[in-house]
């Protein structure tokens, strides 16, 4: 099985307007695909059918050989889905630890009563969870941050931060929305080793909606272009950001491309 | 200044940070067993109360410092521990299963309003529970088969192990030994995933149910938890106050305990015992000085509520960490002498954030 | 057709009581609406207008509708003032940290009342104290109908005023949009100390129609939580439904209390509020909000 994950003909709509509209994409195992568009096009909404935040008016989402249209946002982790979120939604007053430390919360087994008294059994369990946490730190270099209050970080460690939770959930498809919005060149060139880092040694695979065209061209294997909730173009980075019905939707009317 | 040079996981998981935390509490808790044999029975009396009003506290501490959750009906929760307490005891039922049942009672009451507003929060849970305090606090006076009614119901003497834990001292030592229980599952709780699926909910639940963690049963826990804390204080309660009335267990006193709970220090189990402490000895304070006031103030009726009051109005104000704020940076003054500044104390400026759209 | 008389007496004085919960409601929904606010501490403002009108038509012996002017007028500025100096201190606060600062203020009102004006319930003659109405078979009270035509015709004006003067314009978008307030060059927190002036009228407008029926005394505040009832039921969004929450409360805790037994009457606004927050939280008029992330 090469595809991960697929969505067929998934929509919804808020009030009168189809945020997304009769939308269907694949993406394969180990690949980087990325959701490019104007804003407003749908982007974020479909990350938020992914992750079941929203329910899908139609159609059907598939991972990994199951069919997740109706499953509860909570078992979303569980099953592999991890996901970033556009305006960072960390546990402001929590440590980095903690937050990185609440990622590993879906593998969590201990009872209720055994974390009641702490039995040696929870506290088994809290080292290996720690261990975990403490490769991701060492992937992210977060380690000096690590007992910082998140309220006191500056912006640009937070989003390293929220990748760092994602990854903690050992998942298979790692959901990352905008992960370059506001932060500086150097900042982004980072964030897109570690992307490619993610796929190349940890395997994972990847969906990002980006603004930024050189990220995009840079890491990703596939691309789809959104507008108005409908797919506009799919294919490789530079098919996509060629097509005509692209260039139309981002600069508007008849427009030659210089490639 | 001390260094905390961390060298294992296990460090980061026991209950204290360092050796000095255990030689200060150990010395604290020693102090606290003496006290009945060096101070008269009033005063134990009323360190008995500060006890019991801790355990609610810690309670309702996990639930609106740790969860986010308000309560304003907390009242309501010890009172259902009195009563089943009482009820139990005048059955035959000895005082060793009647408290914890008490406790397990009351969960499940906990998890019973806790279930139904799941999707509330903020303003509309705050006055969920105000009604839900009311309205048990209508039970307790209409019931009178089981709870007495106005006419009261005296509580029976209850005794471990065939000694009567009945009186000050009684009640002094059964009241700090539960404290420490309820501490140490409440330290238990918060180093473990239940504590931290906590704090996610309170911090972001949208993200906390990215991260896997089931709201519902999350929030019906922790107010299950809550209310099963506030429960045991509660039967406590009955044998402190040794003769239950219903209207005791009214709107006032949820505010009582919410007001232990931020005058204390939201977020911190400390913050929760010094809260108590303050709560409870503040009218003792007013009584000892009121007639050393000047202009009289001292024979105004009214002078408590209106200091209460005050004392609310004046810690959002300028001191919204509570006590334990206060106590931290003394703390951080001796600590960091004579680097400190003004400016490591100063909040930041924030700006509203809408609490429509959690 | 005793019966039906009864009922529409039930109804009547239901419909009195609604319209006080809807007063306080309303004074709650306009700071909300603004700020995110919820002033735990309105049905205490209430109880202060009302002491203020007693102790202008009692005391000071002037005519009742000076006396109700001023007290109205009085408790507006006190409500500006309330907002200039404490409230807006702590803007960015948890909403939680405001529910704990009202509740504060209220204690403090109730003490400041107690020591002002006693502990006793007090009265004052009205032009509706004890006159009635004769409508075929039933026999109204003046007391209760001017409470519903005092809160009808205010709330005429209210809506008069949110709708077609500047002021009540730039409320509006003062409460949907501050920053965009600000960028039209309205002065919002100024606006804001308004609206909170305009709640504390209200509740005075509410203490003053209650006097006849009954009695002020310092814990007349203790009705602002039936009046949560009545807000929730408005949807804490929305004008005409606190207005018609009120009402809809105030109406079933009379029948409640002539149909059912004994005792059903206090818990009445309760479960009426538990259940509206159980089946419909938005309550009858607002919409469902949720955040985009």
């Amino acid at each position: 099985m090469t595809v991960l994950f697929e969505a067929k003909d998934i929509a919804v709509r808020f009030g009168g307007i189809r945020a997304v509209d009769a939308v269907s994409f694949t993406v394969e195992r180990g690949e980087i695909f990325s959701i490019i568009g104007p804003n407003g096009a749908g982007k974020t909404t479909i990350f938020n059918l992914i992750s079941r935040i929203y329910n899908t008016s139609e159609g059907q989402l598939l991972f990994d050989g199951g069919d997740i249209t109706h499953t509860p946002p909570h078992m979303i982790a569980k099953l592999g889905i991890a996901r970033t979120f556009q305006n960072i939604e960390l546990f402001a007053n929590a440590t980095l630890l903690q937050n990185l430390l609440i990622g590993r919360h879906c593998h969590s087994t201990a009872g209720y009563l055994s974390q009641m008294a702490f039995l040696p059994s929870t506290r088994r369990a809290e080292v290996r969870h720690r261990e975990k946490v403490e490769e991701v730190i060492a992937f992210l270099d977060l380690q000096r941050y690590r007992d910082s209050l998140i309220a006191n970080l500056p912006y640009g460690v937070r989003k390293v931060v929220e990748l760092g939770r994602a990854l903690c959930t050992e998942p298979k498809l790692l959901l990352l929305d905008e992960p370059s919005s506001g932060l500086n060149v150097e900042e982004t060139e980072g964030m897109g080793f570690w992307i490619e880092d993610i796929k190349k040694d940890l395997g994972i695979t990847v969906i990002m909606v980006e603004h930024d065209m050189a990220l995009v061209s840079q890491v990703s294997d596939r691309v789809m272009a959104l507008n108005y909730g409908k797919v506009l173009a799919m294919g490789t980075p530079r098919d996509v950001q060629t097509h005509p019905e692209v260039v139309r939707a981002y600069i508007g009317g008849d427009v030659e491309m210089e490639v | 200044m001390r260094y905390l040079f961390r060298t294992s996981y296990q460090q980061d998981l026991r209950a204290w940070r360092h050796g000095g935390d255990v030689f200060w509490y150990g010395l604290l808790i020693v102090l606290v067993l003496i006290i009945p044999f060096v101070m008269g029975e009033f005063y134990v009396g009323e360190m008995g109360g500060v006890f019991i009003f801790a355990i609610a506290g810690v309670g309702l501490m996990l639930l609106v410092g740790y969860t986010g959750l308000i309560s304003l009906g907390h009242a309501a929760f010890l009172g259902i521990g009195s009563y089943v307490n009482s009820v139990l005891l005048a059955q035959g039922v000895p005082f060793l299963i009647t408290l914890p049942v008490s406790g397990l009672f009351t969960a499940l009451c906990g998890a019973a309003i806790g279930r139904p507003t799941l999707r509330m929060s903020g303003l509309y849970l705050a006055i969920a529970t105000l009604s839900f305090g009311s309205i048990v606090g209508t039970v307790f006076q209409k019931w009178t088969a089981v709870t007495g009614g106005f006419d009261g119901f005296a509580v029976p003497t209850p005794y471990v192990f065939g000694v009567s834990v009945e009186g000050a001292t009684g009640v002094y030592y059964t009241s700090f030994a539960v404290l420490l229980f309820v501490l140490w599952v409440s330290v238990n709780l918060l180093r473990s995933p239940i504590g931290r699926a906590m704090v996610a909910i309170r911090d972001s639940e949208v993200s906390a149910q990215s991260m896997g963690i089931h709201l519902a049963k999350y929030k019906t826990l922790a107010f299950a938890i809550s209310a099963g804390i506030t429960g045991l204080a509660g039967a406590l309660f009955a044998h402190y106050v040794r003769f239950l009335a219903p209207d005791a267990f009214d709107v006032l006193l949820s505010v009582q305990f919410v007001t232990i709970v931020f005058v204390g220090g939201l977020g911190s189990l400390r913050g929760a015992i010094l809260g108590a402490i303050f709560v409870r000895l503040l009218p003792q304070a007013i009584a000892i000085v009121r007639d050393d006031l000047p202009f009289g103030i001292g024979r105004l009726p009214g002078l408590e509520p209106s200091l209460f009051g005050l004392v609310l109005v004046v810690v959002i104000l300028f001191q919204p960490g509570g006590i334990n704020g206060l106590w931290l940076k003394i703390k951080l003054w001796f600590q960091t002498y004579p680097f400190m500044r003004q400016a490591s104390g100063r909040r930041q400026k924030s700006y509203a954030r809408s609490e429509r759209l959690r | 057709m005793e019966d039906a008389a009864r009922l529409l007496q039930l109804v009547v004085n239901g419909a009195a009581a609604g319209c006080i919960y809807g007063l306080i409601a309303l004074g709650f929904v306009l700071i909300y609406k603004a700020t995110e606010m919820v002033n735990f501490a309105q049905g205490d403002i209430m109880m202060l207008g009302g002491f203020v009108a007693y102790s202008a038509v009692a005391h000071w012996g002037l005519n009742y509708w000076v006396g109700a002017l001023i007290a109205i007028v009085a408790t507006a500025m006190f409500g500006y003032a309330l907002d200039a100096i404490v409230l807006r201190r702590v803007i960015g606060q948890p909403q939680f940290a405001v529910v704990m600062l009202t509740l504060g203020l209220g204690f403090i009102f109730r003490a400041g009342a107690g020591i002002t004006w006693g502990y006793d319930s007090v009265g004052f003659d009205t032009p509706f104290t004890n006159r009635t109405v004769k409508l075929g078979a039933l026999i109204l009270g003046e007391d209760n109908l001017s409470i519903i035509f005092g809160t009808v015709l205010l709330c005429l004006v209210l809506y008069l005023f949110f709708a077609k003067t500047r002021l009540g314009v730039a409320m509006q978008a003062s409460s949907q949009n501050q920053l965009a307030a600000y960028y039209m060059g309205i002065p919002v927190r100024n606006v804001f100390s308004m609206i909170w002036a305009i709640s504390a009228g209200v509740a005075a407008v509410a203490g003053i129609l209650l006097s006849p029926v009954s009695m002020i005394d310092v814990n007349m505040g203790f009705l602002g939580i039936k009046a949560f009832a009545a807000a929730v039921i408005g949807g804490f969004g929305s004008i005409p439904g606190s207005l018609i929450g009120g009402v809809f409360v105030g109406i079933v805790e009379q029948l409640a209390g002539y149909y059912l037994p004994a005792g059903f009457q206090e818990v009445t606004s309760n479960i009426v509020l538990l259940g509206m927050l159980f089946v419909r939280p938005q309550g009858l008029f607002a919409e469902r909000m949720g955040k985009r992330v």
